[in-house]
Formats: structure tokens, C-alpha cells, sequence
């Protein structure tokens, strides 16, 4: 699981420097040497508050025990704050007459680069930590859309998609989302098995590494289903047992294939309106890292969205957390309010007026 | 290699076009002034008659600050609300005129609409915190704000695809830049104004302050640079001297601290905003907090031997009121010369022309962003607890194992503070 994160923050550093190279290039800003650094500070500052946050909640027991941790994270948002505002005043003073245009494009660039990456790489390890396949089912369904368009194009390609880019096809768009529905639900029935896969991450702090073990939740429990009608005289089975997960895992190979390639579209266009054949030459015949990512991050936006929305409560020990930072007389009032509801709903069995 | 040709190129082309519109400056911004005004000051000298023009706008909005304050929560929301959607033009607008796109015309439509989705994410994060119980009781509304973020990313996403669907080939690095730019306006505006209202419901003061101590600096630092300017502060704003700057740190720290000992008095100003729901309305009541009750400090040794008194009586909002106007009056001016640093670049005077004398609102607001992003930042590390009405509610959305975990974990720590007496059984 860490190499993970560690995989994400390296492939968030490399499409952070192609973007920004393009940019130099563009804006023959070379001679801007201020710039090159302020850039890198304003990815550390925006990383080191994104992380944070997520160290704060995910490590809580952990942080806790630390005491120079305690103190980073209680006043985390204002040393975040004072490190972006340090970036910020530098920029500021490097201001020369000459360059002032120049300086506040790669300025108004650097900062919408961040937007885009930053938050995407973010959402995808909050992603992981939900359970790992929440991470590898998006993307290996935007992958398998990819290729899939990709072979359908190559094989029975015809109607050209969009003027943008005229290698996509109707075709291929179709058969590209048929054939992802229907990965993703196999992929999902695979990976619904194992326990390493569908629990979320935790830290455990006396084993002091992370440990995905738990009673899988509601939705990684098979469940049997009574087939529509239709489908019932095609399959002649009256139910069949599936995965909840499974349901979700259309809605996400759906997007992956339907909004996916609009973030294709996006980095074509991208690469048109700069006049660049690929984002960098990291990977022979694939171009950069960029292009292979670029679908992905619209997906991991939505991936995250669709948790909060449909899937997720909050986090408990989260919720613990705040509970204790409150002031006594808050925490008595909501201990009153919780016990009403609790044996309102039966949890709790009645207890003698306290 | 081939594309860093091409790159070449049209990165020549870039800066040829970009040169182009350097050497045509955009029109300047005529002298507005209302004729009365004009007419009243016809016989002073021009720059005595600038001085009485901007002094007269500045009391004017001064008093319909006060207004606005006295008028309550909910219009000031609605003020700020206004204030962020005019900044918002006159950045998008600048954004026309350097690029000439006025003939894509989609383009306004989906700025526009990006703004209101934005708006309507953020709002409606607000609105589910603070709104609770309302939202609670009407059913739509509880849909709304269960599905909020799919909702809000929806919107967003159809945004997108409709930039994507609207590149035309011609135009494709013009679309890309007012992308870009539409963006980070976004980013700039709309999140400080969130900011702001998320302070004005921690209590009307941390708005007031704030907002007070950089008006105050603005107004100090040209007083000073005015009378005894001689020094100058930095290149990109030769009107800015280091008198201004130093007279108008000391005298922001000491409008500051006295401001804050006249507001700290006052329960509208000091409590949290609550929506009480059988009034329907804003109520401002409390119990004012600790930092907001007189407390007797020791003066250090050095100081008692000036002011000869033993002990003062202030509130400890006041120590935070000298870390605020600290900020307003070192971080505030940088804001300033950011956008200074903006309108030199795109060679223009003025963002807009609302304001006679003064140029737009942004060109008011600019040093206050990020002093909103500052007091939001100051009172999460600082001051503010989780809010408890928040917390009764993700509780309620959790498991019920979960909820008894936390209830016991609850009951345990009440017990250990000897706020519960043991009771008996609840497993």
C-alpha cells in the first residue's frame, strides 16, 4: 500500500514538471531561473497541506502519541498557510518590469497545474484508503477503455468521433464502453473475494504498518438478486448472486468510458492549441506520463465524489477525534442527545436516569 | 527533435502577438466623477481635487459599511455575495479585452456558468453545516445536500464537456487561455469570499475586524506617505513608500486593538451566527465565549514604567486583534502589489470604472483576499473547535456498531473527567 502512495506522488512530481516544462517552452521563460523554484515550492507547500490533512485523519492514533506530530498537526493549516504565503511574497518581489506578463502567466499556469494534479493524485490515495479496489478497478476500467476503443477503432472503425481527434471513432466509443461494463464487473466479482482488496486501510499502530483486514462491508457480501424479466428468459436463471459492488462498478466503468475520453479530448486539445506532438518522451511510442493519465483524472474526481455521495459515512474515529477536542459541557449535551438516540433505535438498553 | 520546432514556432508567434498588443496599450479608463462633484471642486487644484474625490468615496463606503453591518448577517452575505460576482466580471472582462475573444461568445456563457457552479458547491457545503436542522425537515433539501458533491461535480462536469465540445480549431490556445484564466479567477475570488462568510458565522467580529484593520492600513499608509513620504518601498509601485508602510503598521496595530475593546462589548458582534429554527431567522446570542470576557493581564516590567499601571484589564480578543492587524499590514500590501504588478502587466489603470476616484472593486478588494484566507486560517489552528451540531450529524450517519463504539468511548472519557457518575449497564 505504500508503494502506492509512493507511485502516485512520483507520477504527481513527473506530470507536474511535463506540464510545466511545456509551459517554459512555450513562454520561453528559461531565463526565469526564480521561476523554476517557485514552481517546485508551490507543488511542496499545496503536497505538504494535502497530506497533512490526510495524515491527520488516517493517523490519528499514531499522531497523538508523537508529541513534535501533535503540534504540526493542530496548527497544520496555519504552517501551510505562512509556506504558501512565503511562495506568494517571493513572487511578488521577483516581479521585473519587463517580464510582469510573462511572470503571471507561468504564475496563473503553475497554480492551475497544481488544480489539476495535485487534487486528482489527492483524491486517488483517499481513494485507495477506502479500500484498495477503489483505486485499481477506475483504473484499470479507464485502461481497458483505452485499449478497447482502441482495438474496436483499429478493427471496424468508421464515423470519426470529434474533430479534435480524428483517430477516435463511433465505433470504437461503443464497443470501447460495452466491453469496459462488462471488465468491470468481472474485475469486480474477482477482486470482491479478497479481503486484501476491499477493506479499507488502516494503521494499525502496535504493528505499525497497515493492515487491510476486517469483515468485508454490505457491499462485498454476496447477495442474491431476482433477474427482471427479460433478463431472466435470456439467462433462464431465476437469480443469481452478486456483489452490491458490482452495481457500482457499472456506474464506474460507465464514466470511465462515457467522460473518460472527454479528458482525452481535453489533452488533445491541449496539445494542438501548444503545437505539441506528446507531453514528453518518457515512454517509447506512448509519449509522456501525461498522456497515459490524462483520462484518469476527471475519474479519480468522480471516483471519490461517488463514495462521499453514495457509499461513505464518515470516518469514526474521525468523528471521536472532534468529539474529544470539544468542551465538556458540548461533549455532556452530545452524549445526552446520543444516548436518547441510541435507545430510540434499540442499540442501547435503557440505562437509569444518569 | 520536431515538435520543439514547432514549439519554436508558434512560441514565436506567441510573444509577435504578444508584442503586438504591448505596443497598442488597452484604452485607458476615463475620469468617471459624477458631475456634482466635479462642479463642487472645479475651482481646486487637480491634485487637491483628486484627494477630495477619492476622501469623499472613501467616508461614502466607509458609511455603507456601517450600514450594511447594522442591516445583519443575512444582507451582509448577500453583500459579499454581490462583491464576489462584480470582482468576478472585471477580472473575466480584463480577461476579454487582452485577448480579444469577444467573438466566442460560449465562452462568457460557460465563465458564468463555472462561477455558479463553484457558488453552488461551496454554498451548499455551508449551507449543509450550518442549516442543519432546516435541511433536515424539508425533503428536497435533504436530497440535495445528501448528494451534494454529485451533484455540484454533475454541474462542473457538464461545464467541462461543453468547453471540450466548443473548441473550434482556429481558436484553440485563445479557449485554453480563458480556461485557465476563468479558472484561477475562480480560485481566487469565490474561495475567499467562501472564507469570509465561514468568518462571519464564527461571529460578526472576525468579519469586521478584519476587513476594518486593511481599510484602516490602506487609508493609514497613504496618510503617511502623503505628508512625510521619502523612501520607496519598492519598484512596482512607486507611490508606496516605507513611512507609509511603518506609520501605517503602528497605527493599524492601535485601531485594531481599539476596535476589538469597543466591539468585544457587544453580543451581536461577538456571538456565533446560529439559524434558530423556530424563529426562522439569524439569531446572534450567546454566552460570549472566553475571548471575549475582560481578563486582568500583568503588564511586562518595561512597559509598566512607561504607562505606570500595574495591571490592564483587556479582552484576549485583542491579543489575536494585534496578530490580524500585524497581518493586514505586512501580507495586505503584497495583495496590493500583486494586482499592481497584474494591471502593469496587462497595461491597464484600473480594473473597472465603478467607483469614481478609485478605479473597480477589485482594485478595493485586492488587499483584503488574502486577509480572508488568514483570519479563516488563524481561527482553525487557533480558536475554533469542531462544531458540534456537525458532529450530531455524521454521527447519525454511521453504523449502529459504530455508534455504540463511540458512545461507550464517549461515556468512558466523560466518566475519567468526572462530568458522569457511573451508570449501570449499557451493552
Amino acid at each position: 500500500v505504500l508503494m502506492l502512495c509512493f507511485s502516485v506522488l512520483g507520477i504527481q512530481v513527473k506530470c507536474f514538471h511535463e506540464i510545466i516544462t511545456i509551459g517554459y517552452r512555450v513562454y520561453h521563460s528559461y531565463d526565469l531561473p526564480w521561476f523554476r523554484t517557485l514552481s517546485w515550492y508551490f507543488l511542496l507547500c499545496v503536497n505538504y497541506f494535502f497530506y497533512g490533512e490526510t495524515v491527520a485523519d488516517y493517523f490519528a492514533t499514531f499522531v497523538q502519541r508523537e508529541e513534535q506530530l501533535q503540534f504540526l498537526i493542530r496548527y497544520h493549516r496555519f504552517i501551510s498557510f505562512a509556506l504558501y504565503l512565503a511562495g506568494f511574497c517571493m513572487f511578488v518581489l521577483s516581479l521585473v518590469k519587463k517580464h510582469c506578463r510573462l511572470q503571471f502567466y507561468m504564475f496563473a499556469w503553475t497554480h492551475v497545474t497544481l488544480l489539476i494534479i495535485v487534487t486528482q493524485s489527492h483524491l486517488v490515495i483517499q481513494s485507495l484508503f477506502e479500500g484498495m479496489i477503489w483505486f485499481l478497478l477506475p483504473i484499470s476500467s479507464v485502461i481497458c477503455n483505452d485499449i478497447t476503443a482502441y482495438l474496436f477503432g483499429f478493427f471496424f472503425g468508421r464515423t470519426p468521433l470529434i474533430k479534435l481527434s480524428p483517430k477516435k471513432t463511433w465505433e470504437g466509443f461503443i464497443g470501447g464502453f460495452f466491453s469496459t461494463v462488462v471488465f468491470g464487473f468481472i474485475a469486480a466479482y474477482v477482486l470482491s473475494k479478497y479481503q486484501y482488496f476491499v477493506c479499507p486501510v488502516e494503521y494499525r499502530s502496535d504493528v505499525n504498518s497497515f493492515v487491510t483486514e476486517c469483515e468485508p462491508s454490505e457491499l462485498f457480501q454476496l447477495q442474491n438478486y431476482s433477474l427482471p424479466p427479460f433478463l431472466k428468459a435470456v439467462l433462464r436463471q431465476e437469480r443469481v448472486s452478486l456483489y452490491p459492488f458490482q452495481i457500482h462498478s457499472i456506474a464506474l466503468s460507465t464514466f470511465a468510458s462515457l467522460i473518460g475520453p472527454f479528458g482525452g479530448f481535453f489533452a488533445s486539445g491541449f496539445k494542438r492549441a501548444f503545437k505539441i506532438k506528446d507531453f514528453a518522451n518518457t515512454i517509447p511510442g506512448h509519449g509522456g506520463i501525461m498522456d497515459r493519465f490524462d483520462c484518469q483524472y476527471l475519474m479519480a474526481t468522480f471516483v471519490h465524489v461517488y463514495i462521499a455521495s453514495f457509499i461513505r459515512g464518515p470516518n469514526p474515529s474521525k468523528v471521536l477525534q472532534q468529539l474529544l477536542v470539544l468542551q465538556p459541557e458540548h461533549q455532556l449535551n452530545i452524549y445526552k442527545t446520543l444516548k436518547i438516540h441510541l435507545i430510540e433505535k434499540g442499540i442501547l438498553q435503557p440505562a437509569l436516569k444518569v | 527533435m520536431e515538435s520543439e520546432s514547432e514549439a519554436k514556432v508558434d512560441g514565436e508567434t506567441a510573444s509577435d502577438s504578444e508584442s503586438r498588443t504591448e505596443s497598442a496599450p488597452l484604452p485607458v479608463s476615463a475620469d468617471d466623477t459624477p458631475e456634482v462633484l466635479n462642479r463642487a471642486l472645479s475651482n481646486l487644484s487637480s491634485r487637491w481635487k483628486n484627494w477630495w474625490v477619492r476622501g469623499i468615496l472613501t467616508l461614502a463606503m466607509i458609511a455603507f459599511f456601517f450600514i450594511i453591518i447594522y442591516l445583519g448577517p443575512m444582507v451582509l452575505m448577500i453583500i459579499v455575495m454581490c462583491v464576489q460576482i462584480k470582482c468576478f466580471h472585471e477580472i473575466i472582462t480584463i480577461g476579454y479585452n487582452v485577448y480579444h475573444s469577444y467573438d466566442l461568445p460560449w465562452f462568457r456563457t460557460l465563465s458564468w456558468y463555472f462561477l455558479l457552479c463553484v457558488n453552488y458547491f461551496f454554498y451548499g457545503e455551508t449551507v449543509t453545516d450550518y442549516f442543519f436542522t432546516l435541511v433536515q425537515r424539508e425533503e428536497p433539501l435533504r436530497i440535495l445536500s445528501k448528494y451534494h458533491r454529485f451533484i455540484s461535480f454533475t454541474l462542473y462536469l457538464i461545464g467541462f464537456c461543453m468547453f471540450v465540445l466548443s473548441l473550434v480549431k482556429k481558436h484553440y490556445r485563445l479557449q485554453f487561455y480563458m480556461f485557465g484564466w476563468t479558472h484561477v479567477t475562480l480560485l481566487i475570488v469565490v474561495t475567499q469570499s467562501h472564507l469570509v462568510i465561514h468568518n462571519l458565522f464564527e461571529g460578526m467580529i472576525w468579519f469586521i475586524v478584519p476587513i476594518s484593520c486593511v481599510i484602516c492600513n490602506d487609508i493609514m499608509a497613504y496618510m503617511f506617505g502623503f505628508f512625510f513620504g521619502r523612501t520607496p518601498l519598492i519598484k512596482l509601485s512607486p507611490k508606496k513608500t516605507w513611512e507609509g508602510f511603518i506609520g501605517g503598521f503602528f497605527a493599524t496595530v492601535v485601531f485594531g486593538l481599539l476596535l476589538s475593546y469597543v466591539m468585544s462589548g457587544y453580543r451581536c458582534f461577538v456571538c456565533p451566527v446560529e439559524y434558530n429554527n423556530d424563529t426562522n431567522s439569524f439569531t446572534v446570542d450567546c454566552e460570549p465565549s472566553d475571548l471575549f470576557r475582560l481578563q486582568e493581564y500583568n503588564i511586562p516590567g518595561v512597559i509598566q514604567s512607561v504607562i505606570g499601571w500595574k495591571t490592564v484589564r483587556m479582552y484576549p480578543f485583542q491579543i489575536h486583534s494585534i496578530a490580524l492587524s500585524t497581518f493586514a499590514s505586512l501580507i495586505g500590501p503584497f495583495g496590493g502589489f500583486f494586482a499592481s504588478g497584474f494591471k502593469r502587466a496587462f497595461k491597464i489603470k484600473d480594473f473597472a470604472n465603478t467607483i469614481p476616484g478609485h478605479g473597480g472593486i477589485m482594485d478595493r478588494f485586492d488587499c483584503q483576499y488574502l486577509m480572508a484566507t488568514f483570519v479563516n486560517v488563524y481561527i482553525a489552528s487557533f480558536i475554533r473547535g469542531p462544531n458540534p451540531s456537525k458532529l450530531i450529524q455524521q454521527f447519525l450517519t454511521l453504523r449502529p456498531d459504530q455508534q455504540l463504539h463511540i458512545f461507550n468511548t464517549l461515556q468512558s472519557h466523560l466518566i475519567d473527567k468526572g462530568m458522569l457518575t457511573s451508570t449501570t449497564e449499557d451493552e
